[in-house]
């Protein structure tokens, strides 16, 4: 079979496989549309985390932009792995205690306030929404590329996917799709990273393939960071960019990992915090898998790029460069007509340019492999980004039927909740969906930024709610806001109003916007004690309540009430 | 009552202290070898790496994965311990 039929039949297959559950879990009642009616095992939990927490970012590009970025790379392996290390030893068993469904939930009655609570479904939804633009827009690319579909119809068919385990089954759907979402993406991603290994390093499993010998004998990181140099580039394995600036974005994405609500909301899903603990550790597990196998695959598809092009004649190119030249993410110009591929650093000399999504997307065809593994590769992308964008879209109905309608109008009873919910859980998909279609030109800016507003707003309160008796609502909401005030106008002025500056000797202390989150935290952080100093203390019911949360025992299920 | 909330105050105290050698840990490994450190640790080499790159691409990342499972381990212990597990 080719590629193309083998592409729609597992993509087919795959989808198939999602609706089923989404018929199977329906949702029938608010506590199941909102957390699966806090019945979901550790290790079920744990895989729907890695679904949900993987987007279409780390599965398509994140080998890339380490193919690339080298060391430098190590930023993202770091920063989107460690912050599950905060997430489990300082927030999810105690926010499972806590015992409701969402994030301003908890800011909610931690700080007592109906204001402290809607600054943070603000935050919320405005992270949310930048993300699943991106997920969305995501799902278009893979359509468009591998079943030769037009970007538009690739989105409304997502769209149409998500649309049906998200608005039925809510977060009860949306667990069991993402298990099995987590399956597919992690098979997607292993196979051809195992095959590569082998050929090039004899080794099958990808981790230790990346320390191997080549087949001549010479350590692949040896033989890369020498065929770099020659070419003007620099080492592979050392760094470029700045001490501090690498700090600052490990920190920033590590915390903002930490503070995205649609990541936390999960740990409301499972029985007791105990659970919520280990569950945490085997999300980190399924993540780290393809955590760790991804800088194998950016070097080996660096290398494997260099090696078949490098010096090559431009008539005699490997297959794949054609048909990938074809999608615009890869392009030959022999500028000097010598009938070769230089591939250099400078950009006067260079005659290849290469997008970094080639890196996992084409790595099926670069190292020959059978066709069923494209389509692989092709139904695990998906995988990734509808695991996020549900997760996201869920997150979004919530802070709409939850943390707006029902702080205003506590009446209305759990039937209209449950269709309210439903009703904004469309109504975002349907808007994702439009910015997935028509991106604004910022999506694609944003959303790396997501993090840091989320390190920079929700991060600190939660942590200083739980761990310090004595913040009160005043320092919660000065906090909130100066850190994200902060950053966004940090971002905004380096991304949008004076791009041109955006360059190390510019930047403030030589922290670029992506690391800038970072700074934001420590000022909320800052000003958060400062006001809550001069202020009274928060009501003594709430300094109980800081008591209760703080031991296990006596977690019933997640409620509303 | 008043002993109930000296047992919760003892039961915090040695969280936060397992919360900080943990944290520690996780500080050392990621910004410390990882990143602060990166460059003289690459003078060594573990299994075809330079030790400073394999802790950023890699050893970091496991010893994440170990941290939060001995915090799991130890807060199962404490919670006992103290008479505040669940059943």
């Amino acid at each position: 079979m080719d590629i193309l039929t083998w592409t729609y039949l597992l993509v087919g297959l795959s989808f198939a496989l999602y609706i089923g559950i989404a018929i199977w879990t329906r949702a029938g009642s608010t506590q199941e549309f909102y957390v699966a009616g806090g019945g979901v095992s550790p290790l079920a939990n744990g895989m729907a985390t890695a679904a949900d927490w993987m987007s279409a970012a780390s599965f398509i590009s994140m080998a890339g932009i380490i193919s690339f970025a080298g060391y430098d790379g190590s930023v993202y392996l770091m920063g989107w792995t460690g912050g599950y290390v905060l997430l489990a030893l300082l927030l999810a068993p105690y926010l499972r205690k806590f015992g409701k469904f969402t994030v301003p939930d908890f800011v909610g009655d931690r700080y007592y306030s109906h204001t402290a609570r809607i600054v943070a479904v603000i935050c919320a939804l405005f992270i949310s929404f930048t993300y699943v633009a991106g997920q969305m827009r995501g799902v278009g690319i893979v359509f468009s590329r591998y079943l030769e579909v037009p970007i538009e119809w690739g989105v409304v068919i997502g769209m149409i996917i998500v649309f049906f385990y998200a608005v039925m089954g809510g977060m009860k759907g949306i667990t069991y799709t993402q298990v099995a979402q987590y399956c597919v993406l992690i098979f997607a991603y292993m196979v051809p990273a195992i095959f590569i290994s082998m050929q090039l390093t004899g080794n099958p499993i990808p981790q230790m393939g990346l320390g191997g010998d080549l087949a001549d004998g010479t350590p692949l990181l040896e033989k890369l960071d020498g065929v770099l140099a020659e070419l003007g580039f620099s080492e592979y394995t050392s760094g470029r960019k700045g001490l501090t600036d690498m700090l600052m974005i490990t920190l920033a994405l590590m915390v903002g990992t930490a503070g995205l609500p649609h990541v936390i909301v999960r740990f409301f899903t499972v029985p007791r915090v105990k659970d919520a603990r280990l569950s945490a550790g085997y999300a980190l597990v399924f993540i780290a898998i393809l955590y760790t196998t991804a800088p194998a695959v950016a070097a080996f598809g660096i290398f494997n790029t260099i090696e078949s092009t490098s010096e090559k004649e431009v008539d005699a190119l490997p297959s794949w460069i054609d048909t990938w030249e074809k999608t615009g993410l890869i392009s030959v110009n022999d500028k000097n007509g010598d009938g070769r591929v230089q591939y250099v650093a400078d950009p006067v000399e260079n005659e290849l340019t290469i997008d970094r999504d080639i890196m996992v997307l084409a790595s099926p065809e670069i190292a020959k492999l059978p066709n069923w593994v494209v389509g692989l590769v092709a139904a695990g992308a998906m995988a990734a980004a509808l695991s996020t964008a549900a997760g996201l879209l869920l997150v979004i109905s919530t802070s709409v039927s939850r943390d707006l309608v029902k702080t205003f109008k506590p009446e209305i009873s759990e039937k209209k909740e449950l269709r309210i919910a439903r009703l904004a859980a469309a109504g975002a998909v349907i808007l994702a969906g439009y910015f997935g279609v028509n991106p604004p030109g910022f999506v694609a800016q944003v959303v790396a930024f997501a993090f840091g507003l989320a390190a920079a707003s929700f991060f600190p309160v939660i942590i200083l709610g739980i761990f310090s008796t004595r913040i009160n609502k005043e320092g919660a909401i000065a906090g909130m806001l100066s850190g994200l005030i902060f950053t966004l106008i940090y971002i905004i002025y380096f991304k949008f109003i004076s791009p041109e500056t955006n360059t190390e000797e510019f930047w403030w202390l030589g922290i670029s916007p992506e690391g800038i989150g970072s700074v934001g935290m420590m000022i909320n952080f800052l000003v958060c004690f400062g006001v809550s100093k001069v202020t009274p203390p928060p009501p003594k019911e709430v300094q109980e309540m800081i008591q209760e949360i703080r031991i296990p025992r006596g977690a019933g299920k997640a409620s509303g009430h | 009552m008043e002993a109930q909330k000296q047992k919760m105050k003892a039961y915090w105290r040695k969280n936060l202290q397992t919360l900080v050698i943990l944290l520690l840990i996780w500080f050392m490994v990621s910004f410390g070898f990882g990143i602060l450190l990166a460059e003289p640790l690459n003078e060594y080499n573990l299994g075809g790496f330079k030790l400073g790159f394999w802790f950023a691409q890699q050893g970091s990342i496991y010893t994440f994965v170990i941290l939060i499972f001995v915090y799991v381990w130890r807060m199962n212990r404490l919670d006992r311990e103290f008479d505040v597990n669940e059943e």
